[in-house]
């Protein structure tokens, strides 16, 4: 690791006030929450913060996990495996849960919280090693090694020729489908976003991941009520069981009255650049009798703008295929509205 | 870990950076990046220059017993354990969160001593598996289960099996084989002692709650 200077934050203002100290280089700072990916990173050479801010100490102002009203607020500095085993969480959003239990280990799960979750990185391996020279998300303009790489691990959805690396999260994906809301802190005061404007596309500056001004912290998530949140799920499709990435994932969430689909929701990971939001597909759904055709119908509308890498076609179809099962067990759940 | 400063012009990729880069591991940063210089406020030390970084005064909590450590910042909880400490109880294995092999309680649970800073662990309860037995030398049921099952060949995943099972039965997730299985698949042994570590935790599960 490079050398770097360490502050602890007391709480969100301590943070802010210390962030404001940085040097001129954006890069130069960065806050510490779970660490892991960050000190993984930093052990990696792929960053080189020259101060880290630790805001642990924020977990008891931006740490609990509440209903409020009917809507779930989930604090950013609360631990995956807290909210993954909260019972109103379980209850009220399963596909949330799921996404956080079939992630990381459980030692991870301790560590990391659900705001630095969605803000980790991409797990490309060209990426994750500086020793290449072409990584335009590691160094703008130098190009992207992973096309025509190897690229089985990498995005058939939202990728350009300037990076196709894949968005790692399984979180993210339950937060878009169920509309969730960032309550986030910075310098110039709190905002709230849209989970969907969070992230953004990477083409022409794949090195700018999220919508994120300088000094930012994110601190909470709110997740409104909804019937189909009720009936939701994640389904994750992995190399092997346990204690591995995606490489394609569904989270998906539906209301049904009398067999007749009233709300779908659809998001996949594994499979882009991004967290994303299967739209077309949901319209085919809305109004339908769920079959497994019909399933298959929004499969193939989920990945109709999907681009191969030379090493990553069959993600295609195992993601319309991870999209049908995903649906069919849903439809399946058995659900009390409360 | 590469501690140089200097600058590092690419090359053809070495083959375990490769591997650590392309091997899996969990998630989870909590990266912002800060914005321009404006007045300080904080009365924070001195700005940082590279290849002279002061060290810090931390004290540790390990087993019960407070350490104070004057640390560089970078050394982290796992190196300061064995280094500084001499607990090398608590095992490097991959240095980057994949294999487990580092796994200490901290304040009672389960967490990665590779991926935690010394400094960020400086006020909270680290227990490693020399802190487990008993006074009298009565070993922990959990460390007493993995002898008894013989859930361990080489044995240098063990500490962090062993400390990473106590973390599965106090959360709860070690009621069935499968669930032993799924929240313990964050601890790789190389050795492939699954079936033995699967019975020993169900086994000292059962001892800790009987």
């Amino acid at each position: 690791m490079r050398p770097f200077q360490y502050l602890k934050a007391t709480n969100v203002a301590g943070a802010l006030r210390a962030g404001r100290d940085a040097s001129d280089d954006p890069s130069a700072t960065a806050y510490l929450a779970g660490g892991t990916t960050l000190l993984d990173l930093m052990k990696l050479d792929v960053i080189g913060p020259t101060r880290l801010i630790d805001l642990r100490a924020l977990a008891s102002e931006h740490g609990t996990i509440r209903v409020d009203g009917d809507a779930l607020r989930l604090g950013a500095f609360a631990s995956m495996a807290a909210a993954a085993d909260h019972p109103d969480v379980r209850e009220r959003a399963p596909v949330i849960a799921q996404s956080l239990s079939l992630a990381a280990s459980a030692q991870l799960r301790n560590m990391a919280t659900l705001g630095g979750n969605v803000l980790q990185r991409t797990r490309c391996a060209y990426f994750r090693d500086p020793s290449w020279a072409a990584c335009n998300k590691r160094r703008p303009g130098s190009g992207c090694a992973a096309v025509g790489g190897a690229n089985r691990q990498h995005a058939v959805l939202g990728a350009g020729a300037d990076c196709i690396a894949a968005y790692p999260g399984d979180f993210a994906q339950a937060l878009i489908a169920l509309d969730a809301t960032v309550r986030l802190v910075g310098p110039e005061g709190a905002r709230s976003i849209a989970f969907s404007d969070l992230h953004r596309d990477p083409k022409g500056a794949p090195h700018l991941e999220t919508t994120l001004k300088p000094g930012e912290i994110v601190t909470e998530f709110v997740v409104p009520a909804a019937r189909w949140a009720r009936r939701s799920l994640y389904l994750k499709i992995r190399d092997r069981q346990s204690y591995e990435f995606a490489v394609t994932s569904a989270a998906v969430a539906l209301d049904i009255e009398d067999g007749v689909v009233g709300e779908a929701r659809i998001a996949l990971g594994g499979v882009a650049t991004r967290p994303w939001r299967a739209t077309t597909a949901e319209e085919t759904l809305r109004g339908a009798v769920l079959t497994e055709a019909r399933a298959a119908e929004a499969g193939r509308a989920a990945f109709a703008g999907a681009v191969a890498q030379s090493h990553n076609a069959f993600k295609i179809e195992l993601g319309r295929r991870t999209i049908v099962r995903a649906l069919l067990a849903a439809a399946a759940m058995e659900v009390d509205h409360g | 870990m590469n501690d140089g400063t200097g600058s590092r012009e690419p090359t053809s990729p070495g083959r375990r950076r490769f591997l650590i880069s392309t091997a899996l591991s969990g998630a989870a940063p909590m990266m912002g990046r800060i914005g321009p210089a404006e007045a300080a406020e904080t009365g924070a030390p001195p700005a940082v220059t590279p290849g002279a970084m002061p060290t810090m005064a931390i004290s540790l909590t390990v087993n019960g017993r407070t350490h104070r450590l004057d640390l560089d910042p970078r050394k982290t909880l796992l190196d300061g354990l064995r280094e500084e400490i001499g607990l090398t109880g608590v095992k490097k294995g991959c240095d980057h969160g994949q294999c487990g092999a580092c796994t200490v309680l901290i304040d009672g649970r389960r967490e990665l001593s590779c991926l935690t800073l010394a400094a960020a662990a400086e006020g909270r309860e680290v227990v490693t598996v020399e802190g487990l037995a008993a006074a009298d030398g009565t070993l922990h049921p959990m460390q007493q289960a993995f002898i008894d099952h013989d859930a361990l060949q080489c044995g240098y995943c063990t500490p962090g099996q062993i400390l990473s099972a106590i973390g599965c039965v106090q959360e709860g997730h070690a009621e069935t084989a499968d669930d032993i299985r799924e929240y313990m698949s964050g601890n790789i042994c190389r050795c492939a002692a699954y079936p033995n570590i699967v019975a020993a935790v169900a086994d000292a599960r059962a001892r800790m709650e009987g």
